[in-house]
């Protein structure tokens, strides 16, 4: 078998839905699997690996189990392979949205329209979703989505306009190059006068100022100039002159990504400090047939390592295999011994 | 040692820092909010601490990788750090520290 990856907007059915695809809830596929259960995992992101991959894809771990050394992107690569056997099928770049009770089991809903229904649903969602930095700058809030994106969606929106990014890295620097043929004037606007982004784009960006089709600033925003969501101008502030003003109708602040709850609050589990309690004989929340796996949940002792949530996950799968075979018999097996696993595992 | 730290609200905390610590780690342990995502890997920019005028020269210069990964905190002044990448020292005993703002 082998993954399969959703399109957005369908309508499924499985025995179990993950809420995040970092490594507790990859591994967490392989111990469902082992009990002939079926899996469908949500995230944001747009590939596997959670924080792993999206924090520190090439720092090594030390502390897994029997590897030495492992980066994130090793790690996630090889749970991959692992798991491979049990054909979980991913829902990336979506937000799981909303969760309503549906006879026994669940329904999720994503933020791009994906349905999906389960018997069990575990959340497994590290630290939150990956979302935007959002800079403090006050009132920013009332020109988001008029005048004020995180994320490019439509160029043309872009077009014949102000536009002035915000940021230093590659996505900053990526869509200062994108942007600056369609815009009618394109600023760029960071705290020092170097990146870290690849150097060509690098190159580009200063080739762009020294044609004078681009205007960059070394400053901070200061705050925000226009009305009813209009963006008119910013207030940028520096060293060397103070506060100033320049024009801007769009702004594309891009500061990298940063973890928050979200809508995963509002699912009606008890929440202690922004994580889920949970008992430790399955990692069941409050709610029956609502797990926490990993970092998002908390109980006495726990500990932020990958290798409690691998433990989590194995424990959560015997529940999880009562509510979804209530008439079946759960059988402990080992993978050395049993001819039963090793055939699910495909090596038998 | 100490570690002198200004949260958001303005209200001076004097923190007992311990040899070897990051200021990150010590801000975390007095449970000053601080979300320090990537628990000290430099990767994230969520330990971002603004350093006293007095104290900005006398810390030991940031690393290649704090500069490129402060590129990625929000509202950076001159006088910012990652909190992770300062290693509590004798040496630095009495640091004063201001919380940056978190993204929104």
């Amino acid at each position: 078998m082998t993954h399969n990856v959703a399109t957005l907007g369908g309508k499924h059915k499985t025995d179990v839905v993950i809420i995040g695809a970092g490594p507790i809830g990859l591994f967490a596929v392989f111990e469902l699997g082992l009990l002939d259960l079926k899996a469908h995992l949500i995230d944001i992101l747009d590939r596997p690996g959670g924080q792993c991959t999206e924090l520190y894809p090439e720092k090594p771990i030390y502390d897994i189990p029997g590897l030495v050394e492992v980066t994130g992107q090793g790690l996630t690569d090889r749970l991959m392979e692992q798991i491979k056997p049990f054909g979980a099928t991913f829902h990336f770049g979506q937000m799981a949205e909303s969760l309503q009770k549906q006879g026994d089991g669940w329904s999720v809903t994503t933020d791009a329209g994906t349905q999906i229904e389960a018997r069990v649903v575990v959340i497994a969602a590290g630290g939150g979703s990956f979302t935007p930095k959002k800079p403090p700058i006050p009132g920013i809030e009332a020109y988001e989505n008029s005048s004020v994106f995180y994320a490019v969606r439509k160029m043309e929106r872009f077009r014949d306009k102000v536009v002035v990014v915000a940021g230093g890295g590659d996505s900053a620097l990526d869509w200062t190059l994108n942007l600056q043929p369609i815009a009618k004037k394109m600023i760029l606007v960071h705290h020092r006068d170097g990146f870290r982004a690849a150097p060509d784009s690098v190159n580009k960006m200063r080739a762009l100022v020294a044609d004078g089709k681009l205007e960059f600033h070394v400053a901070n925003i200061k705050s925000l100039v226009g009305d009813a969501g209009q963006l008119r101008g910013l207030v940028l502030n520096n060293k060397e002159r103070g506060d100033f003003e320049i024009s801007g109708e769009m702004l594309l602040p891009f500061f990298g990504l940063t973890m928050k709850l979200g809508p995963v609050a509002g699912f009606g589990v008890n929440l202690h400090e922004n994580l889920i309690p949970v008992g430790t004989t399955a990692f069941e929340s409050n709610v029956p047939g609502l797990f926490a796996i990993g970092d998002i949940n908390t109980y006495p002792g726990k500990l932020k390592l990958i290798l409690s949530g691998f433990h989590e996950g194995a424990l959560m799968a015997q529940q999880a295999f009562r509510y979804c075979r209530p008439d079946e018999k759960l059988r402990f097996q080992y993978t050395t011994s049993s001819s039963s696993l090793q055939k699910k595992l495909g090596v038998a | 040692m100490k570690l002198i730290v200004t949260d958001r609200d303005g209200k001076s905390h004097e923190l007992t820092a311990r040899d070897d610590w990051s200021a990150m780690e010590v801000i975390r342990d007095a449970n000053l909010p601080m979300s320090a995502e990537c628990g000290g890997a430099c990767a994230c920019a969520t330990c971002h601490v603004y350093i006293d005028e007095q104290w900005v020269d006398r810390l030991p210069a940031a690393a290649q990788q704090e500069v490129d990964m402060l590129d990625f905190g929000v509202a950076v002044h001159e006088n910012s750090r990652l909190s992770c990448q300062i290693k509590m020292t004798p040496e630095i005993d009495g640091l004063k520290v201001t919380l940056a703002p978190e993204s929104l």
